[in-house]
């Protein structure tokens, strides 16, 4: 209590409610946010450090590893170029249906993860409309990996272009009015001009864009086939866990992927403000 | 003065790549939603949508959309005035934990409710001894989609109120005002639409949550299913006109959402032009 009168004094404090607004904040994320994370561990205490260690290198389990951080590897890399480039016309051109286009890309974040699950599903399967035109040429996407990269890529394009696009509106004319006056090529003024500029947002989105692919789970299991060792993430162990009530072994399999995001999501923090501090230092 | 891209048959082409790559793999998604709901007509979309365990589907995923807004809007505003309009140890702490709903895969959301609240919960196992189960029952739902949705009000409110800053309700307090006149009378008609789309953004994740909730809600067809746990079982019952029944009705909350958000972005551009 007299810390907190300290802080109040400190500040010259005109604006009331710090007390409620503070206490209403504590206490929603203590309970909804922390509490429940106790329960994780409370669970993973009962297991000793080789249980644990059986559980989360199993085979089957370490497979899952693999076919969920590889899709989303290849999903968060297709996204970046995708998303560049989506960034950049939505910026830079004019034509007809423009706000639709940018209306659109907010679709994967306001559709249900489910229905974008069971529309990809449909679609890419062999009777389909994309995989009727596609499996007579030899390409499965239904029920392999590239199913699952292509469930992980729709889900998370709008990190990518909604990180991008801010950062190219901002960016003066002049920048690349100077670079062309001086004759260098769309190319290389492209990437010796505009790049530098951009890099530290894309690299942002395509971050954001893999830790969601992650723990992506909706989307994925309809179209992933599911199939142990081959076609099996992560997240639908964890759910394959609990639904045989193996309560321990479901902890210590989300508590990887919880570490692994969260350590994720603080180097995309840490990242994000030594690139702001970098610029601002560089103006003053 | 020509621009980076601006040759007619650059421009043409990433035009043409951008349009021809977002029809394939956003746009032909929406229709086909739509396509395969209708696909036995008007009158089988109908009586799909109207069928008791709809129904009932559609009544519970309302309930906990309503019963889910109030809360993240309490929490939202609290948050936002807390960081936006004090400066005290500890604040980037209170703005990065925030976003951890956002970090954490929906299904492991779902289980660290299950297991705190579950029957062998240290939680759940207190309660069940006064015969109260909150898993696999509508209570876990709403607990679950708090957790995943309580991001969304803040996330909106404090970029605005930090720009915006706290000048106008200084000079309210100085005159005289108490602190609700000033929240009600200056506050809230600067932040009104960034809230309303905070609420907008709430619902859409609130109405179509589906890795969270399925693993706490039991799925109990006609009691603890949801709009999208619904659709899944049908989908796996090979009922797949039946599922794209509830993901059109979805697929419309989702396009609405999309025209608030395009609506309420034209009226705020339309506002800068005239400053």
């Amino acid at each position: 209590m007299s810390q907190l009168a300290i802080w109040r004094s400190g500040s010259a404090r005109v604006l009331p409610g710090f007390g409620l607004s503070m206490g209403i904040s504590v206490l929603f994320i203590s309970l909804v946010l922390l509490l429940p994370i106790t329960g994780l561990f409370g669970q993973l205490a009962g297991l000793s450090f080789a249980e644990y260690w059986a559980i989360i290198t199993e085979g089957r389990v370490v497979a899952s590893y693999m076919v969920t951080i590889g899709a989303a590897a290849v999903a968060a890399l297709v996204n970046a170029v995708f998303g560049l480039l989506l960034a950049w016309v939505l910026v830079r051109y004019e034509f007809p249906g423009k706000r639709l286009l940018d209306a659109l890309m907010d679709l994967p974040f306001a559709l249900p993860t489910a229905v974008a699950g069971i529309t990809l599903a449909t679609l890419y399967a062999g009777s389909g409309w994309m995989g009727s035109l596609l499996e007579p040429l030899g390409f499965q996407v239904a029920y392999t990996w590239v199913g699952i990269a292509l469930a992980m890529a729709f889900t998370s394009i709008p990190f990518v272009v909604r990180t991008v696009q801010p950062v190219l509106e901002d960016l003066p004319a002049e920048v690349d009015e100077a670079a062309m006056s001086l004759g260098a090529t769309d190319g290389v003024a492209f990437r010796r001009v505009i790049m530098p500029h951009l890099w530290p947002a894309l690299v942002t989105g395509t971050g954001l864009a893999f830790v969601r692919s992650l723990g992506e789970f909706g989307a994925i299991i309809f179209i992933a086939g599911n199939m142990p060792y081959e076609t099996e993430i992560t997240a639908l162990m964890i759910f394959v866990k609990l639904q045989e009530y193996d309560y321990a072994g479901a902890s210590a399999i989300a508590s990887v992927v919880l570490f692994v995001s969260l350590a994720l999501l603080l180097a995309i923090n840490i990242w994000q403000g030594r690139f702001v501090r970098r610029l601002h230092g560089g103006k003053g | 003065m020509r621009r980076i891209g601006d040759a007619p048959a650059v421009r043409r082409l990433l035009i043409g790549t951008a349009l021809f790559l977002s029809a394939l793999f956003l746009l032909l998604p929406l229709v086909a939603i739509f396509a395969q709901a209708f696909s036995q007509g008007v009158m089988v979309f109908w009586a799909n949508v109207s069928n008791t365990f709809t129904l009932h589907a559609i009544g519970l995923t309302l309930v906990i959309a309503l019963l889910t807004i109030p809360v993240c809007l309490v929490f939202g505003v609290a948050l936002a005035w807390l960081v936006t309009r004090f400066s005290f140890p500890g604040r980037r702490i209170l703005q990065t934990l925030i976003d951890i709903p956002f970090a954490v895969s929906p299904v492991v959301a779902g289980l660290i409710y299950l297991l705190l609240y579950g029957r062998n919960g240290w939680i759940g196992g207190w309660l069940d001894a006064y015969d109260i189960q909150l898993m696999f029952a509508w209570p876990g739902i709403l607990m679950v989609t708090i957790f995943v949705t309580c991001p969304f009000v803040a996330r909106e409110l404090i970029p605005l109120m930090q720009a915006q800053g706290s000048r106008e309700e200084e000079a309210a307090v100085t005159l005289g005002a108490g602190g609700w006149t000033t929240f009600w009378r200056v506050t809230l008609p600067n932040i009104r639409w960034a809230l309303l789309y905070g609420i907008i953004l709430t619902n859409a994740r609130a109405v179509g949550e589906f890795g969270a909730v399925s693993v706490v809600a039991g799925a109990i067809r006609g009691k603890t299913n949801t709009l999208p746990l619904h659709l899944e079982q049908l989908y796996q019952d090979y009922n797949a006109v039946g599922a794209f029944a509830s993901a059109a009705l979805l697929a419309l909350i989702a396009l609405l959402t999309l025209a608030a958000k395009a609506g309420l972005e034209w009226r705020a551009s339309r506002r800068e032009a005239y400053l």
